[in-house]
């Protein structure tokens, strides 16, 4: 009986694996590729887990940054996206719910953003609020409210220190927030509300300086992750969502600033 | 109402972005055309490819050089500051700075071919009747190249109207100051409000076709084979 099962659990591997493609026999897990969609916000500590993920399971991940807005639009047009790393839980839940275009119940939320109003000057934030009223910066950079969540916490804040009407004048935006922060950085705003993530490094800003909106002043920033319609049958994508759950990634995702569930 | 109010706004920025940049390339592009049809100099090869750079590279290179070069820090924003004009990138001005550089060749290549095609004689002739050299230019170059400019300047300003992405690479996407039609529909479709993008759309794309039409149809007055 023991060796009935053995052989027909071979046999079973040895069609799988036919089926499967042109893999060597030897390895028990297939090397595949997942193609992903990930928010601009999350870009840093993405690259970060993915060199780890690609080192312990030889699967390749090919993952293309922006905006939410824009990844979300794309994907309803037929985007070829494997699963969607949101900066928002809105996108992700039309996308399962109404759409039907992602697996059911594979959306979690894996990060929990912060947002750092920053300069890239080391002395200009000191206290943020006060800073923000006092109006002694040119511009301030915040993402479009409209197509990143990022943006929409920034007016959030605002409107919680009762200052979006009188600041909204200086107002520049990012179409997401990497060129949000690309506009602090290079100078040409004083100040803009970025991801923590984006000037973090190792527990700490590494750069310019920044005020850390704290969380209750804007809705949280739950950001969740979808499994796609045409990443269903790819078991490399269940292996990354299993990874992002896993504690390689958890320490990776707080380094940058990120809470988790 | 077909498209909204701050549609509206968006086209009339666009439309004075386009008019005050072929403005300011009529006066900046002349001399430039002007000297590369008749220089001999062996600058001529790599003036004439600085010219023509905008033609081949990404706007998203241009915009990126121009954000940092306008920046604080860069050379053009040093210089800029130092004139108290302040920071280019978000304002009108910088928007004017990185079309005009952007529709250079639209501008300088049609001039330039108009001028080379005149040859010579003409000049040669008005140069004996003692014409002085700016009156040269005036009475005999600039009448005979007249196409030329008709072309260059409906070329500069449709290009213009078209521009998108050193508009969204500098802009910053700001309502009445930088936010153009092109970027308009691009936070329209980013946001899925294809209805108002594709109105917005419409417009662009029946404004560039009758702009074409009437350059493919149009025959200067008077000019005698």
């Amino acid at each position: 009986m023991k060796d009935f099962t053995l052989s027909s659990a071979a046999a079973t591997a040895l069609i799988l694996t036919l089926f499967a493609g042109p893999a060597p026999l030897i390895s028990t897990a297939v090397a595949g590729e997942v193609q992903i969609a990930v928010a601009a916000n999350f870009t840093a500590p993405m690259k970060a887990i993915i060199a780890l993920f690609e080192e312990d399971t030889d699967h390749t991940v090919k993952a293309s940054y922006g905006s939410t807005g824009k990844l979300f639009a794309q994907i309803k047009n037929g985007a070829p996206f494997e699963a969607l790393l949101a900066a928002d839980q809105k996108r992700p839940k039309l996308l399962e719910e109404e759409d039907e275009l992602g697996v059911p119940g594979s959306r979690f939320t894996y990060a929990i953003g912060t947002l750092v109003l920053w300069s890239a000057d080391a002395d200009k934030v000191e206290d943020g609020p006060a800073l923000l009223k006092s109006g002694d910066f040119n511009k301030l950079s915040i993402a479009n409210p409209k197509l990143a969540p990022y943006g929409e916490a920034s007016i959030e804040t605002l409107e919680a220190l009762d200052l979006k009407d009188t600041i909204e004048p200086k107002f520049v935006m990012g179409e997401n927030i990497a060129q949000t922060y690309q506009f602090v950085d290079t100078g040409n705003a004083d100040i803009g509300f970025v991801a923590l993530s984006q000037v973090m490094e190792g527990g700490k800003i590494v750069k310019g300086s920044g005020w850390v909106v704290p969380s209750e002043m804007h809705a949280p920033i739950r950001q969740d992750a979808l499994i796609l319609e045409s990443g269903k049958d790819n078991p490399a994508v269940t292996e990354l969502f299993t990874y992002l759950k896993g504690e390689k990634a958890k320490a990776i995702i707080h380094d940058f600033g990120y809470e988790t569930d | 109402m077909f498209l909204t109010e701050t549609d509206i706004e968006a086209i009339a920025l666009t439309l004075r972005l386009a008019t005050v940049t072929t403005l300011i390339l009529f006066a900046l592009g002349t001399p430039i055309a002007w000297w590369l049809a008749r220089t001999r100099s062996r600058w001529k090869g790599p003036i004439g490819a600085v010219v023509a750079l905008p033609l081949v590279l990404p706007p998203s290179v241009l915009g990126f050089y121009l954000l940092v070069a306008m920046g604080p820090n860069g050379p053009l924003g040093r210089l800029t500051e130092a004139f108290g004009i302040g920071l280019l990138p978000f304002t009108f001005w910088g928007l004017v700075a990185g079309s005009v550089f952007y529709s250079l060749p639209f501008m300088v290549q049609p001039v330039q071919n108009a001028f080379e095609s005149i040859g010579d004689r003409p000049l040669e002739a008005a140069a004996t009747l003692r014409a002085a050299p700016l009156d040269r230019f005036f009475s005999v170059a600039l009448p005979l190249s007249l196409p030329g400019f008709v072309t260059a300047g409906i070329l500069t300003f449709a290009h213009t109207v078209g521009e998108f992405g050193v508009v969204l690479m500098i802009g910053g996407n700001i309502p009445g100051v930088t936010r153009v039609a092109s970027v308009q529909i691009y936070d329209y479709v980013e946001a899925l409000e294809y209805g108002n993008a594709h109105r917005l759309a419409a417009v662009l794309l029946v404004f560039s076709f009758l702009v074409l039409l009437a350059l493919y149809t149009w025959k200067p007055s008077g000019k005698k084979q």
